[in-house]
């Protein structure tokens, strides 16, 4: 019992310190958030009640995201959209890194 | 693999209809529309298995988006039309999408009738507490003193309680939903559609147009916002003392009672008078013989 108590706490310090050098950011799921401007009204419900507030409005109210990367994937927007002009999906990162 | 919006999107909406919808900018009757179809996609039920009914009203255009068997009946009749599709036909799911004027003014009748007769229905009410289409006239659901083109001066009446006179009236299942509240609705509304009897969903919406703009109530964003603030669920309002509870509404399940449905009574009765007139028709052939005799 006490080993395996010791091999928990290892554990939850192995955990706690990969999330300081930002291990944590690699293992984040990312999405994207597609707008469909064909049947958008601009009626400004998902830009007032998006949790983290990336989404943003023009001078026509038509909404877009400037950082996609901090959409935390909570569907909000897509289920209370009157006109069914939101999808979200799962974005996966690119494996190569190319340039430009 | 396709999200479950894009699902939504291509299978259930009827795409030779002119898209987007005629309703306005940031109306409730698009998430509704949205919850129902999650609510279906999520049951698996099949297209053909389900009927869609509406009456006249903004809710009444509901039905032609969605690739259901859908009918557009007159206007507080939706519930006489869906019995009788369930009569005929008792295997369809029948869903009923009303507004709050065509439930309970026009086709207040109806609506007690058929939660007394306890059919296998499911009723939508989607309360928007004015009669948004025809230029926002005051509904029986206008709370008392508030301003419509009918009442400029105060509305004089007294609004009452779709859900309570549904639990009155004898309906087997009983919820209050909101638009604000997309994901409950949707749980609420699958929870309607799989129980037997008559189920009534309420949905309190939001016409910022008519009823808003008149009363100062803000945009489609504040009064979507004033249902998060005023509902609160049913097992945390019983905790609540009346003062608490002054100007807010109660969401959630407010009845769920199991009683014998009238469908399947009514396939009973119709099975014994056949035998009855079976017997009845042999004994008249009976009796002929013997007065020929």
């Amino acid at each position: 019992m006490a080993q395996k108590a010791k091999t928990k706490t290892k554990a939850a310090g192995k955990t706690s310190a990969s999330a300081a050098s930002g291990k944590a950011e690699k293992n984040k799921k990312l999405y994207t958030v597609i707008f469909f401007h064909d049947w958008c009204k601009s009626c400004g419900l998902c830009s007032a009640f998006c949790v983290k507030k990336i989404i943003l409005t023009n001078e026509t109210g038509q909404p877009y995201i400037e950082e996609m990367d901090s959409c935390i994937g909570c569907r909000f927007c897509e289920i209370h959209c009157p006109d069914f002009a939101i999808t979200i999906k799962n974005r996966y990162p690119e494996r190569r890194h190319t340039d430009g | 693999m396709l999200e479950r919006a894009e699902i939504i999107r291509q299978e259930y909406l009827r795409h030779d209809k002119k898209f987007p919808h005629v309703w306005c900018p940031g109306c409730g009757n698009g998430i509704v529309m949205g919850a129902l179809l999650r609510a279906v996609h999520t049951l698996e039920l099949s297209k053909d298995e389900v009927v869609l009914a509406s009456g006249i009203g903004c809710s009444g255009r509901m039905p032609t988006y969605v690739d259901f068997n859908t009918i557009h009946t007159t206007h507080g009749r939706a519930l006489t039309f869906s019995t009788g599709i369930k009569l005929a036909k008792p295997e369809l799911t029948v869903i009923t999408v009303m507004g709050d004027g065509d439930s309970t003014a026009i086709g207040g009748n109806h609506f007690i009738h058929a939660a007394r007769r306890n059919l296998d229905l499911t009723a939508i009410i989607i309360n928007n507490s004015t009669y948004g289409m025809t230029g926002g006239q005051y509904s029986p659901t206008t709370p008392y003193g508030s301003i419509s083109t009918t009442s400029v001066y105060g509305h004089v009446e007294h609004a009452f309680c779709i859900a309570e006179l549904a639990v009155t009236a004898g309906a087997s299942f009983v919820a209050r939903g909101t638009v604000y509240h997309a994901t409950h609705l949707e749980e609420i509304i699958q929870q309607a559609i799989k129980k037997k009897g008559f189920s009534v969903v309420e949905v309190i919406s939001n016409c910022h147009v008519q009823h808003g703009r008149r009363n100062k109530l803000g945009g489609a964003v504040a009064m979507i916002n004033s249902f998060k603030e005023n509902a609160v669920r049913v097992n945390k309002a019983e905790k609540m003392s009346a003062e608490e509870l002054e100007g807010k509404f109660t969401i959630g399940v407010l009845a769920d009672v199991d009683k014998p449905i009238s469908t399947e009574q009514y396939k009973r009765v119709v099975a014994e008078a056949r035998k009855n007139a079976v017997k009845n028709a042999d004994e008249k052939e009976k009796t002929k013989v013997k007065r020929y005799e």
